[in-house]
């Protein structure tokens, strides 16, 4: 459109000074007494910006230790025929030696690995660590507040997380193992000790630390939702709001409406187990006994579970997309293409989420007519995630595209979502499910499009955000080594899984060696493993750069150094409590003026020019 | 020392990488920071164009590579009547979502690599297009359309029950007759059941559960008595079969991969799934033997190649605690003729592990088909002696008369065969007899003979009480006197301890 380049200046503070709004912050809050020592501003802090840090630390504490276990089973998958003798002093009795000295890993113990890989990376790291993390550092920079609605409410929501952490740190230490039935915990296996010794004590304490989590999840999404209904700043209309707070608003609504469901179910099962109920169980016969539950129904906990399980994916890839959507277009210096289909299609999803849990449940045992339903439901959904894959692609279509960290993982994060998207397309028609159900094709299809594309995105959003949160750059070098790593490494161990699915092999199978059926993979299986390894120690790389980068980093020099037009880089560079010094800074118009009318970007404290109209209308 | 060394190698890799990141950010502010952001730009930008050709071509290749893997083309194309449409519905997906595929993953990085950064540009303002968005909406939704339609006519029908006009039996012949086999899933194995002669699977309760009864059959039920429990399932091929599965324990799930078969086994709440096999093992491993990866030696069984060791096979898939990567049973397809072979082997697990046992409710009677065959051996045992000529072969030795130990009191079951003597008694109205009680030689030889003549006076009395005349019976005790084998050994003994009746006349 414009061949010239204009790179004009804006003088943010003297257009927040006179345009924006006074809330007569200073009157109220002298030199912010309540949080000036130590423990007030770090530990049990009340700001914001400070609980999303912790949120990330945490998370990525946790990704860490999901990541180590899914090490540990990945050689016992690859590697089963090699000693582990060398892990015997991390995980003791759980090596079990031979005369020969060769140790193996304990079954019990892989399958406590697996469910407690899967409990940390789906709770504790993509939805704590990426929802938590983004929703509490913008939610208030991009809508102009000052901070949550209640700041108490979001430091509980944090330490509440913190506790769930401690609970589930501790199950892993317990004498019978921590739990190990899956982290979808179907009754009857979680519901009797006798089943598995991780149903003992491990349950117990994997239902306490979820119910504890679930607490840190809804004190954090009546603050996101409370919060960006009430405190957008002066102009900050809907339809003006970038559309990561449209993905943390929806699932902050979709976490409020679906995780109490999951809290009811486990505390049926913990019923279940110690007050002689029977709402799953029903005649067992089990450990030479018969018990005595009879009329219960093991597919009804299904039900509950899968009523969050599965708007649970939505509340992990959501925000992610949100993170997408913003770095690309901040970073193609375009606007997001069809912003508005865009909120349409989050809000498509979201509803659709919950219509259509029972897909995870074809091959369950309910009835087959009902699954008609879900298959419709389901394929649905693919109709707005096609329109979102489009309009990222259209995004950096006719773009300028800067490359680094944060804009790689971004388009990453696209060719993440598309390979693993297609493939939910083969599971969500229940015909195909039938053979597909529970094999590695599942494996492979969850884990590229909602595991590795939410980190993706959460990565994008971490090297992006970076210099806001810690007024330092990560350092680009190992930024891209990180990404390139984790992109090829990713692919990598997850596409032949696609491979070993079609061959019908089950997953959560400890051994594939008493199959001839399943047997035929043990190259591939290794050729897994080793990426795995090889990906893992990438994400050490980040890890270090990361807090190296926190106080060794590149210093920001600039307020706004990606060019952005969000209000988050309005503030000063480490912004205190209350985020202005001064006024709320009033929005003029949306967020994704980039190379309008021949100019770099717009800010969106900037007033529409005489006769402009704003982007978002259409 | 290890563990020190360890340390230090990572101690030194966490420098060196902080060295790294140092080193590129003193050169980029030597070079100046625009030039390496547009360096940079060129040298990822292609890097994501080489990334895309190796991610697509590579993509292609390792399918190609294991083609043989796919549903619905190579070796393992489905075993079962309805796998082939589920098999085709993948394919088809396949198609759609691969031009997909490929086409948005071009686009992606394409335009990634075509719209790098450069000094002096803007981008394009595009905020969007009504026209465009409307199209990319329509085509997935019209795909989408197809695929359902597709996905769910296949759904119902296999997912269908058996129609209510078919009879299951267990030899299935006629057009509409089906055989319902059942699989029990428990910690960790699966317990196969099939229905026996009268096509019906017996009722269970759990309650019922022990160490003699694995599924908890109620022995009550009459449908229960010919039913088996064998260790592997063998069907006949093309013929349609139900299986009931349930759960004893926790969830398991019945996944027979070959068939497309795959459905949760809950404990109180038994599921199905109805399938025909369409191809014999022997079938199966014929057109194996057509591929290289199974004309290597089989490692279990090195003699042999892999495609003649291939079996079908029953697994779980629904996890179920710590052995669940082991429950497996072998499937075998058979033709009619071999699948009739095999049920000749198979016992009815009632009659060869509960009859007569403490679990056995009808340990006190003799069911119907026991006493239509006792007294067929009575009457031939009977003619054989009537006809007979020699004084010798007069004798006829009751085989199911038993007393309580060391006492004269008849077990229960002993009227069977008595009620056989009275009907012939009755039929052969000349005939008269002597009853005969013998013991073995252990115990003092005059109780013997009181014990033995008080056996024999048992017989006798509850044959007057059937209404048989007095003058024609005499009875006897001829207590150790008469052995027919030696006493020597346990079962000589147990042969002299005996009843019989001898024809006197006829």
């Amino acid at each position: 459109m414009n061949d010239v380049v204009t790179t004009t200046t804006y003088d943010e503070d003297v257009l927040i000074q006179e345009l924006g709004y006074d809330d007569h912050f200073h009157d109220h809050h002298h030199g912010d007494k309540y949080q000036s020592n130590f423990i007030m501003h770090y530990i049990f802090s009340m700001d914001h910006k400070i609980i999303a840090r912790q949120f990330l630390i945490t998370g990525m504490f946790w990704a860490v230790i999901g990541g180590l276990m899914s090490l540990v089973f990945r050689l016992q998958l690859g590697f089963p025929e090699e000693s582990m003798a060398w892990l015997k002093p991390v995980l003791g009795k759980w090596i079990v030696l031979n005369d020969a000295g060769i140790g193996t890993l304990a079954p019990e113990f892989y399958y406590a690995l697996v469910t407690m890989h899967g409990t940390i990376i789906v709770f504790f790291v993509l939805t704590a660590g990426l929802s938590g993390t983004f929703s509490n550092l913008l939610i208030p920079l991009q809508i102009g507040a000052r901070d949550m609605a209640s700041p108490f409410l979001n430091m509980l929501s944090y330490w509440f997380f913190f506790l769930a952490g401690v609970v589930m740190f501790a199950s892993l230490f317990l004498s019978t193992g921590p739990f190990s039935g899956g982290w979808t915990a179907y009754p009857p296996l979680s519901a009797l000790p006798q089943a598995s010794t991780g149903s003992g004590a491990g349950m117990t304490l994997w239902v306490t630390s979820l119910v504890f989590f679930v607490v840190s999840v809804l004190l954090g999404g009546i603050n996101y939702i409370t919060t960006v209904l009430n405190m957008r700043t002066k102009g900050m209309t809907m339809w003006r709001m970038p559309l990561t707070i449209w993905a943390f608003f929806i699932t902050a609504i979709i976490g409020l409406l679906s995780f109490p469901v999951l809290v009811s179910g486990l505390l049926m099962v913990m019923m279940d187990r110690g007050l002689g109920t029977s709402f799953f169980l029903s005649e067992i016969f089990i450990g030479g006994q018969a018990l005595e539950h009879v009329g219960g129904s093991p597919v009804l906990y299904q039900h509950l579970f899968w009523f969050l399980g599965h708007p649970e994916v939505y509340i992990i890839i959501l925000p992610a997309m949100g993170i997408v959507s913003e770095v690309l277009s901040v970073h193609a210096r375009k606007p997001i293409f069809g912003y508005k289909a865009m909120v349409y299609s989050i809000l498509a999803i979201a509803f659709l989420s919950f219509i259509v849990w029972a897909h995870h449940m074809f091959m369950s045992g309910v009835n087959p007519f009902i699954s008609n339903f879900f298959v419709i439901f389901t394929l649905i959904i693919a109709v707005p995630s096609a329109v979102k894959v489009f309009n990222w692609i259209t995004t950096l279509y006719g773009g300028n595209i800067r490359f680094n960290s944060a804009n790689l993982f971004a388009i990453g994060f696209v060719s993440m979502f598309i390979s693993g998207g297609l493939t939910g397309i083969f599971l969500g028609n229940s015909a195909i499910d039938i053979q597909l159900h529970d094999t590695y094709f599942v494996v492979a299809h969850f884990h590229i499009v909602m595991g590795i594309a939410a980190f993706f995105g959460m990565y994008a959003g971490v090297y992006h955000w970076f210099p806001k949160m810690f007024g330092r750059f990560m350092n680009e070098t190992l930024g891209k080594i990180h990404f390139w790593v984790t992109m090829i490494g990713a692919y990598a161990i997850f596409w032949p899984m696609h491979y070993i699915g079609m061959a019908g092999v089950p997953r959560r199978y400890y051994s594939f060696d008493s199959f001839q059926a399943f047997s035929h993979f043990s190259e591939l299986n290794q050729f897994i493993t080793i990426a795995a390894i090889i990906v893992f120690a990438a994400q050490v790389l980040m890890v270090i750069n990361f807090f190296y980068s926190i106080w060794r980093g590149k210093v920001v020099t600039e307020k706004n150094p990606w060019g952005a037009s969000t209000l988050e880089w309005t503030t000063p560079i480490n912004a205190g409590h209350g985020n202005w010094e001064g006024n709320i800074p009033a929005v003029q118009r949306w967020p994704y003026d980039y190379g309008k009318d021949g100019k770099e970007f717009i800010p969106q404290i900037v007033p529409l020019a005489e006769g402009e109209k704003d982007g978002g209308d259409h | 020392m290890t563990a020190l060394t360890i340390i230090l190698c990572l101690i030194l890799l966490v420098v060196i990488i902080v060295q790294i990141g140092k080193v590129t950010e003193l050169a980029a502010k030597i070079r100046g920071e625009e030039e390496v952001q547009e360096r940079s730009n060129r040298t990822q930008a292609s890097y994501m164009m080489i990334f895309m050709v190796v991610f697509l071509v590579a993509s292609v290749v390792s399918a190609y590579y294991y083609k043989n893997w796919m549903l619905g083309y190579g070796p393992h194309a489905a075993a079962s009547q309805h796998g082939g449409s589920l098999d085709y519905l993948f394919d088809i997906t396949l198609f759609f979502t691969g031009i997909v595929f490929i086409v948005t993953q071009v686009l992606l990085f394409y335009f990634a690599w075509k719209y790098k950064a450069q000094k002096g540009r803007v981008a394009k303002f595009v905020p969007h297009d009504n026209r465009l968005e409307v199209i990319w909406t329509i085509i997935p939704a019209v795909v989408m359309t197809f695929l359902v339609v597709g996905g769910l006519d296949v759904w119902n029908e296999v997912m269908a029950d058996i129609p209510e006009d078919y009879v299951s039996k267990l030899v299935p012949e006629g057009d509409n007759e089906y055989i319902e086999i059942e699989g029990t899933g428990y910690q960790f194995a699966w317990h196969l059941r099939y229905p026996g002669a009268d096509g019906k699977l017996g009722t269970r309760d759990y309650k019922k559960i022990d160490a003699t009864n694995p599924l908890g059959q109620v022995w009550t039920d009459e449908k229960n008595m010919d039913d088996f429990h064998p260790s592997e399932i063998v069907l006949p091929v093309g013929k349609k079969v139900r299986v009931r599965i349930t759960a004893r324990d926790v969830l398991h799930n019945f996944y027979l991969p070959h068939f497309r078969v795959k459905m949760d086994a809950i404990p109180g709440l038994p599921t199905y799934f109805v399938f025909t096999p369409e191809k014999t093992t022997e079938e199966y491993r014929q057109s194996l033997s057509e591929y290289p990866e199974y004309q290597q030696p089989d490692p279990e069984d090195p003699e042999k190649q892999l495609w003649q060791t291939f079996d079908y096979e029953l697994a779980c898939a629904e996890l179920c605690g710590s052995g669940h990567f082991s429950m497996r049973r072998v499937v075998r397809i058979v033709s009619m003729e071999e699948y009739k072979a095999w049920l000749e082997n198979q016992q009815s697990y009632y009659l060869s592990s509960i009859r007569g046992s403490d679990s056995d409710p009808y340990k006190d009677e003799l069911l119907d088909f026991e006493v239509r065959e006792r007294k067929q051996e009575f009457n031939d045992a009977l003619e054989q002696a009537l006809s007979a000529a020699e004084e010798d072969a007069k004798t006829i030795q009751f085989n199911y008369v038993n007393f309580e130990t060391g006492s004269a009191n008849l077990t229960p079951l002993s009227k069977y065969e008595l009620d056989n003597l009275v009907e012939a008694l009755n039929k052969y109205d000349n005939m008269t007899l002597e009853l005969a009680g013998h013991t073995d030689n252990t115990g003092d030889p005059e109780s013997n003979v009181v014990l033995s003549d008080d056996r024999a006076t048992a017989v006798y009395n509850y044959l007057t009480s059937k209404g048989i005349s007095e003058d024609r019976l005499t009875h006897i005790g001829y207590g150790q006197t008469r052995p027919v084998d030696t006493n020597d050994t346990d079962a000589g003994r147990q042969k002299n301890r005996r009843t019989e009746f001898r024809i006197l006349t006829q």
